[in-house]
C-alpha cells in the first residue's frame, strides 16, 4: 500500500509525460524532410513555421484564458488529465487509510526497502520507505492537496494547449514530494529535496514563452541550490560524525554524538550545531525564510494551482518537515534552535510588512504563505515541534484554498491578477468569495477555525519558551498577526467588496467557474475550519504522546506544550485582538474611507516604496553576488585563460619561437664576409676560454 | 571464456574495421554507405564482445583479469593486457560510445568520409589499448599514439580555427608526455621492468617517487585537463568535429584521471600523500574559476567543455582525497561524465547540423518547434547539474563526501560548484530552449530525426538508470578501490607517514 501511495503518481506522471511527448513530437515533425548529405534543413521554407503563433499575447494573463480557441489542445490531454487526477485521488484515499492506521495509538512505523542505491565503503543507503506519524501526516497534506489542485487544474487549464505536460509536471512534484516525506535516509531526501525543485523549475516556467517565467524559473533553482549548499554539507558532516546516512542509525546515536566536536573548517565546532545549522541553510532555501526568500514571490509566474500546491501547501513546507524528522538532533543543539528562531521570527515579520503594500492577489499570498513559514520555525526553534507541524497541517488547507480561490478570481475577471482592477466580485462569484471569506478567516486565526488552534499554540510557545530569541520572536508574530490579519482583510475587501474597478466588458464576462474547480475549493474549505478542531488534541494536546509515538523527539526538559496552557490571559487573547486591530483599520482603510491609504502612501514615501520593493533584497543581491559572479567570470575568461595562461603559455611560447627564427632568419644574410667576420668572433672567443681555462 | 584473448580481440577489431574500410574505392554515395555501415557494424559488435568482459568480470578479484602476455622487445618489455575493476568500465564505456559517434557522423561530415572513419576506428583501438596495457611502456604508446587520429580529426574535420586548435592540442599534451617518457625509462632503470603488476609491488625511493610523480602528473594533469594547463580544451572542442567532442569529452578526458588511478597513487604513494593538498587547491581552483567562466560563454560548446573542466576538479579532487567514497565517486564521476557530456556534445551537435551555428545567441525558443529536443536536452543538464536521480549525482556527491572527510574548507568550496553549475547550464539552457521562438532561421527547423533519436534514447537511459541504480559500477570498481587504497596506506604506514583515518 505504502509503495502505491508514492508510485502510482510517478506512474502517472510517465504516462502523461509520454502523451505529451510524442504527441508534441508528432506534431513538430509533420513534413519533417528526410535526413541526407543535402542541407535539409536550411533555408528552403516548408511553409510551416506560421502555424505557432507568437506570444500568448497578455502580459500577466495568468491562464491563458484571453485567448479563446486559438491552439488546439495537444492530443490525449483528456486521457492525461483523468489519468494522473485518478491515480492521485487513489493514493490520497490510500494516504489517509495509512494515516489513521499509523495516527492510531498502535500504529507503528512501517519500512519498505524498494531498492539498494549506493554502496561505497561504509556508506550505504537504500531506496526505502519510512513511514511514521509525521510522515503518514505529510502523505495526507500532499496527497489531498495534490489530488485536489489536479482536479481544479482539469477546469483552470482547460483552455491551455500544453495540458498533458501540466499534469505530468504536478504529478512528478507529486511523487518527489512523496519521496521527501518518506525518506528513509538523507540522501533520499535529498533526491526529493531537488526533484520538487526540479518540478517547481519546470512548473514556474511552464509558460516558456515568457522572460519572466524563465527568469522565476530560474532564480528559484538557483536560490534552492544555495540552501542545497548547506544541506548537502550539513548530510557530509552528519555522515562523519555518525558514520551512516540513515535515520534510524543516525537517531539511535544522537546521544553519543552530543557534545563532540567537529573540526569544520578551521575550527573545532559542537558537532551537532553545525550539523544542525547546516542542515537549516537547506531548510531556508526551500522554505524561503528571510536572505533567501527571493525567489518565492518571483514563483507566483507559474500557473495558479501550481502556486496553491508548490508553494503555499507542499514544496516550501519540506524545510519546516526536515527539521521536524531532524528534531532529534536539533532537540540537543540549543544554538542552532536559537538561530532557527530568530530566522523564523524574521520572515514572519518581514514578510508580513511587505504583503501590506503588495497590489498583486497572488503575490499577496505568496508573501503570506513566507511569513506563515516564519510561525513555523518559530515554534520548530522554541522546541514546539508539534504546534509547527501542526501548523503546517492547517495551513496546507487554508492556504491552498486561498490560492484557488485567487484562482478562480483570476479566472472570472479574464486573468487580472492586480487587486486595484478588481472589487465589487463578491456577488457574481459567490462560491469563490465565501470559500475564500473562510480562508481568510482560517488564516488570520478566528476562533474554532483551523489557524486559530496552530497559530494560537505558536505564538503562545514563543511567550513561554526559554531561548535567547524567544521573547524577540513573540513580539514580531504578534505583531505580524496583525499584519496578517490587515493584508488578509485588505485582500478581501479590495477584490470583492466596493465598487467594480474593472471595465465593463470585463465585468460582464465575471462568471462563476465550473464544478470541477469549485468542488476543491469545498473540499479544502471543510479542511480549513475542521482540521484544527479535529486534530489539536492529537497534534498538541492530550494525545501527544500516543499520536506521535516518538516521531518528533522532545526532550525530557521539553514540556513547552504543556506550559502554553499556563499562559497569562493576556497573552492568550493577543492573537485574537491582533485578528480584530486587522480586521477594522482593513475595515476602515478599504471599506469606510478608501482615500486613507493613499494618503498615508503619500505621506510615508519612503517606508511605501522600501515596503513595496520588498526591502529591496532583489537589488542588493543583484548587486552583491549576480554582477560581481559575471565580471569576475568575464574577468577570469579574458584576462586569466586568455592573457595570462594562454599568453604566457602556448600562444606566447609560439610567438616567441617564431620572433627568435625570425632573427635567426635575418643572421643567414648571404654575404661571405658576415660569416667569416662570426666565425673569427668564434675562434676567439674558444681560444680566450682555453687560455684562461687551460 | 579466459582461453581467448578477449581484450586484444576488443582492442584491434576497430582496426580490423579500418583495414576493411581501405578496401572501400571511390567517392560516392556507395562507397560512403559502405564505410558508414562497415564502421558501425564494426563498432556495435566491438560493443558487444566487450559486453563479455562486463559478464564474465570477476567482482570480488581484485587484480588484473582476462590477463594476456607476450613476449615483445626482448623479454623485459612486454606485451601484456589485463583489466582490473578500475579500468574495465572506461573499455565498455569507450567500446558503447563509438557506435554512437559513427552514426551522429553520418551526415555532417561531407569530406573524406572513410578517412574519418579509418581514423575514429584507429582511435578506438588505441583508447582501448589504454585502458587495457599492463605494460607500461604499451600503456606509453597506446596513450601517445592516441593522440595522433585525435590531431587530425581536429585538424582536417574540425572548424574554422581548427589548425590553431589542434596544434595547442598537441602541443599541450605532447609537452606532458615527454617527462612521462622520461620517467618511464627512470623507473625501467629503476626496477628493471615495464610490467605494471610488477611495479604497483615494487617501492620506489621517497626522493625518486617526487620526480616521477610531478613527470606523470604533467603528462596526466593536461590529459585531465586541470587548471591552469585547461586552455586547450575549450578550443579543441570548438574546433572538433561533434563525434570528435565526443570521444574527447567522453574518454580522452578519462584517461588523466585513469592514470592518476593507475600510476600516481599505487606506484607513487609517499609523493601522492604530500601532493595532495597541491592537488586539491588546483582541483578548487578548477571547479570555482572554470564555473564562472562557464557562465559567460557565448559559444555552446566552449560552455560545456568549461564545465567540463569543473567536473573534473570534482575527479582529482575526489581520487586524492583516498578513501572508498572519494576514489568510487571519482571513477563513477568520470563515467557519468562519459555519457552526460557526450550527450551534451551530441546535443549541440544536432542543432549545429541545422543552423551551423554554436552561438547561444543564435538560438532561444526551440522548445515550441522541438520538444523531443528540449527533453532529451533537459535530462542531460539536468544530469550535468548533478540533479539526484540522474548518474551525475553519484559522482558527484560521493567525491564531495570524500573531500570532507579530509579537509572541510576543500568541501565547501568545491560545493560552491553545485550553485555555479546550476547558474550556467540552466542559463545555457533557457537562452537555447526556452522563450519565443522569432528567430525567422529557426522557424522551419525540425525535430530530432530517428536517427538522432536513436543516439540520444540509450544515453538518456543510462544517465537516469545509473543515477538510480548505480550498484553494478560499485559492484565492479569495490574490490579494487578497496585494494588500492589498502596498499597505499600500508605503503604510508611502512614509510613512517601517518595513514588519514582508513575507509
Amino acid at each position: 500500500m505504502y509503495s502505491a501511495i508514492v508510485f502510482l503518481p510517478l506512474i502517472g506522471a510517465l504516462i502523461a509525460g509520454v502523451i505529451a511527448l510524442s504527441g508534441s513530437y508528432r506534431a513538430a515533425m509533420v513534413g519533417a524532410p528526410k535526413e541526407s548529405l543535402a542541407d535539409a534543413h536550411g533555408h528552403d521554407a516548408h511553409g510551416h513555421a506560421d502555424h505557432h503563433h507568437d506570444d500568448h499575447g497578455h502580459g500577466h494573463d495568468d491562464h491563458g484564458h484571453g485567448d479563446h480557441g486559438h491552439h488546439a489542445a495537444a492530443p490525449g490531454s483528456r486521457p492525461a488529465e483523468l489519468i494522473t487526477t485518478g491515480l492521485l485521488l487513489v493514493s490520497a484515499v490510500l494516504s489517509w487509510i495509512a494515516f489513521l492506521t499509523i495516527g492510531s495509538p498502535e500504529g507503528e512505523t512501517v519500512r519498505v526497502k524498494v531498492l539498494p542505491w549506493v554502496a561505497s565503503g561504509t556508506l550505504t543507503f537504500d531506496w526505502a520507505l519510512r513511514i511514521d506519524t509525521l510522515t503518514a501526516m505529510m502523505l495526507v497534506v500532499v496527497t489531498s492537496v495534490s489530488s485536489l489542485v489536479h482536479l481544479y487544474s482539469i477546469g483552470y487549464m482547460s483552455h491551455d494547449e500544453h495540458r498533458p505536460r501540466f499534469f505530468a509536471y504536478l504529478s512528478l512534484f507529486t511523487f518527489a514530494m512523496l519521496m521527501l516525506v518518506t525518506s528513509d535516509n538523507l540522501f533520499q531526501m535529498f533526491f526529493g529535496w531537488e526533484g520538487v525543485g526540479l518540478a517547481s523549475y519546470l512548473l514556474i516556467g511552464f509558460w516558456f514563452k515568457r522572460p519572466s517565467a524563465n527568469a522565476a524559473a530560474i532564480k528559484a533553482f538557483v536560490v534552492n541550490r544555495v540552501g542545497d549548499f548547506g544541506f548537502a554539507l550539513g548530510i557530509f558532516a552528519i555522515f562523519v560524525m555518525f558514520g551512516s546516512v540513515d535515520f534510524e542509525t543516525i537517531f539511535a546515536n544522537t546521544s553519543s554524538v552530543a557534545g563532540q566536536t567537529i573540526h569544520f573548517l578551521s575550527w573545532d565546532l559542537d558537532a551537532l550545531t553545525v550539523i544542525c545549522i547546516l542542515l537549516f541553510i537547506g531548510a531556508m532555501g526551500k522554505s524561503a525564510q528571510f536572505l533567501l526568500h527571493t525567489w518565492l514571490p518571483d514563483a507566483m509566474e507559474g500557473p495558479t494551482p501550481v502556486s496553491a500546491l508548490i508553494h503555499a501547501a507542499t514544496m516550501v513546507t519540506a524545510g519546516v518537515f526536515m527539521v521536524a524528522r531532524m528534531s532529534p538532533l536539533f532537540e540537543l543543539a540549543p544554538t542552532a534552535l536559537t538561530v532557527v528562531t530568530f530566522f523564523g521570527a524574521t520572515t514572519a515579520f518581514f514578510a508580513a510588512t511587505v504583503g501590506l503594500v503588495q497590489n498583486d492577489i497572488k503575490r499577496v499570498i505568496a508573501y503570506s504563505t513566507c511569513s506563515q513559514l516564519g510561525y513555523m520555525f518559530v515554534a520548530l526553534g522554541v522546541g514546539a515541534y508539534g504546534a509547527g507541524v501542526f501548523h503546517l497541517f492547517t495551513h496546507a488547507f487554508f492556504k491552498a484554498l486561498l490560492f484557488l480561490g485567487a484562482g478562480s478570481v483570476i479566472h472570472a475577471v479574464s486573468g487580472e491578477q492586480d487587486m486595484r482592477k478588481m472589487g465589487g466580485l463578491w456577488k457574481k462569484i459567490p462560491v469563490t468569495y465565501w470559500t475564500m471569506m473562510i480562508g481568510t478567516l482560517a488564516l488570520t486565526g478566528f476562533p474554532l477555525t483551523a489557524g486559530y488552534y496552530s497559530k494560537d499554540a505558536i505564538i503562545e510557545s514563543a511567550f513561554v519558551a526559554h531561548n535567547a530569541f524567544s521573547g524577540y520572536a513573540f513580539v514580531l508574530v504578534v505583531a505580524a498577526a496583525l499584519m496578517t490579519s490587515f493584508y488578509s482583510w485588505r485582500l478581501v475587501f479590495m477584490t470583492f467588496h466596493g465598487k467594480p474597478r474593472a471595465s465593463e466588458e470585463v465585468m460582464s464576462h465575471v462568471h462563476e467557474s465550473p464544478l470541477v474547480m469549485t468542488i476543491p475549493l469545498y473540499a479544502l474549505s471543510i479542511g480549513a475550519i475542521f482540521a484544527g478542531m479535529v486534530f489539536a488534541n492529537q497534534f498538541i494536546g492530550e494525545g501527544y504522546d500516543q499520536f506521535w509515538k516518538g516521531a518528533l523527539f522532545t526532550g525530557p526538559e521539553n514540556h513547552i506544550l504543556h506550559e502554553i496552557h499556563g499562559v497569562p490571559a493576556l497573552v492568550k487573547y493577543s492573537p485574537f485582538i491582533m485578528m480584530v486591530i486587522g480586521f477594522l483599520v482593513a475595515y476602515w482603510f478599504y471599506i469606510r474611507s478608501p482615500e486613507t491609504p493613499k494618503r498615508l502612501a503619500a505621506e510615508q514615501p519612503v517606508l511605501y516604496r522600501f515596503l513595496l520593493n520588498k526591502w529591496y533584497f532583489d537589488e542588493i543581491y543583484d548587486f552583491l553576488f549576480v554582477r560581481p559572479a559575471k565580471w569576475l567570470g568575464r574577468f577570469l575568461w579574458k584576462k586569466g585563460d586568455g592573457w595570462l595562461i594562454d599568453g604566457f603559455g602556448p600562444d606566447g611560447i609560439s610567438a616567441r619561437v617564431v620572433d627568435v627564427t625570425n632573427r635567426v632568419v635575418r643572421l643567414q644574410s648571404g654575404y661571405v664576409y658576415h660569416y667569416a667576420f662570426a666565425m673569427l668572433i668564434g675562434v676567439a672567443a674558444l681560444v680566450t676560454w682555453m687560455m684562461f681555462a687551460g | 571464456m579466459t582461453d581467448w584473448p578477449i581484450l586484444s580481440t576488443v582492442t584491434f577489431l576497430p582496426t580490423v574495421g579500418a583495414l576493411l574500410i581501405l578496401l572501400v574505392r571511390g567517392d560516392d554515395a556507395a562507397s560512403r554507405r559502405n564505410v558508414y555501415w562497415i564502421a558501425l557494424w564494426t563498432t556495435i559488435v566491438t560493443f558487444l564482445v566487450s559486453l563479455l568482459i562486463w559478464i564474465d568480470f570477476d567482482n570480488a578479484n581484485a587484480g588484473f583479469q582476462f590477463v594476456e602476455r607476450t613476449e615483445w622487445l626482448g623479454g623485459r618489455i612486454g606485451y601484456s593486457m589485463g583489466v582490473d575493476g578500475i579500468s574495465m568500465l572506461f573499455v565498455i564505456l569507450t567500446t558503447f560510445l563509438m557506435p554512437i559517434c559513427v552514426v551522429a557522423s553520418k551526415y555532417s561530415v561531407k569530406k573524406r568520409f572513410a578517412e574519418y572513419m579509418i581514423a575514429f576506428l584507429i582511435l578506438e583501438t588505441l583508447m582501448i589499448g589504454v585502458f587495457c596495457a599492463t605494460d607500461l611502456l604499451l600503456f606509453y604508446v597506446f596513450f601517445e599514439g592516441g593522440l595522433i587520429p585525435m590531431f587530425l580529426i581536429i585538424g582536417i574535420w574540425g572548424g574554422a580555427r581548427r589548425v590553431y586548435a589542434a596544434f595547442k592540442f598537441f602541443l599541450y599534451t605532447l609537452l606532458g608526455s615527454v617527462l612521462m617518457l622520461l620517467a618511464i625509462m627512470a623507473m625501467y632503470i629503476q626496477a628493471g621492468t615495464t610490467d605494471i603488476p610488477t611495479l604497483l609491488q615494487f617501492q620506489f625511493p621517497a626522493s625518486m617517487q617526487t620526480w616521477l610523480w610531478i613527470a606523470f602528473f604533467a603528462s596526466f594533469a593536461v590529459k585531465m585537463p586541470m587548471w591552469p594547463v585547461h586552455t586547450w580544451l575549450p578550443d579543441a572542442h570548438v574546433e572538433a568535429p561533434t563525434a570528435g567532442s565526443v570521444i574527447l569529452a567522453g574518454v580522452l578526458l578519462k584517461m588523466g584521471g585513469y592514470g592518476f588511478l593507475r600510476f600516481s597513487l599505487p606506484m607513487f604513494p609517499i609523493a601522492s600523500a604530500d601532493f595532495a593538498p597541491f592537488i586539491y587547491t588546483l582541483s578548487v581552483i578548477a571547479i570555482i574559476y572554470t564555473s564562472l567562466v562557464a557562465l559567460m560563454q557565448q559559444d555552446m560548446k566552449k560552455l560545456i567543455a568549461y564545465s567540463s573542466v569543473a567536473h573534473m576538479g570534482y575527479v582529482t579532487m575526489g581520487i586524492f582525497a583516498m578513501n572508498p567514497q572519494g576514489v568510487e565517486g571519482a571513477i563513477f564521476q568520470m563515467l557519468s561524465h562519459g555519457i552526460v557530456s557526450g550527450a551534451l556534445f551530441l546535443c549541440v551537435g544536432v542543432i549545429y547540423d541545422r543552423m551551423h551555428t554554436r552561438e547561444i545567441a543564435a538560438y532561444g525558443g526551440l522548445v515550441n518547434r522541438m520538444p523531443f529536443y528540449a527533453f532529451a536536452f533537459l535530462v542531460f543538464t539536468m544530469a550535468n547539474v548533478g540533479l539526484p536521480g540522474t548518474s551525475g549525482f553519484v559522482g558527484e556527491f560521493l567525491t564531495l563526501i570524500g573531500i570532507f572527510r579530509v579537509n572541510t574548507w576543500v568541501a565547501a568550496f568545491a560545493t560552491t560548484g553545485v550553485i555555479l553549475s546550476a547558474s550556467y547550464a540552466l542559463w545555457l539552457y533557457r537562452k537555447v530552449i526556452f522563450g519565443v521562438l522569432d528567430k525567422a532561421a529557426l522557424k522551419s527547423i525540425f525535430d530530432l530525426s530517428r536517427r538522432e533519436v536513436a543516439i540520444l534514447v540509450p544515453l538518456i537511459v543510462l544517465t537516469i538508470f545509473f543515477g538510480v541504480y548505480p550498484i553494478p559500477v560499485f559492484n565492479v570498481t569495490g574490490q579494487a578501490v578497496d585494494n588500492l587504497i589498502t596498499n597505499y596506506q600500508a605503503a604510508l604506514s611502512a614509510a613512517g607517514k601517518l595513514a588519514l583515518a582508513a575507509q
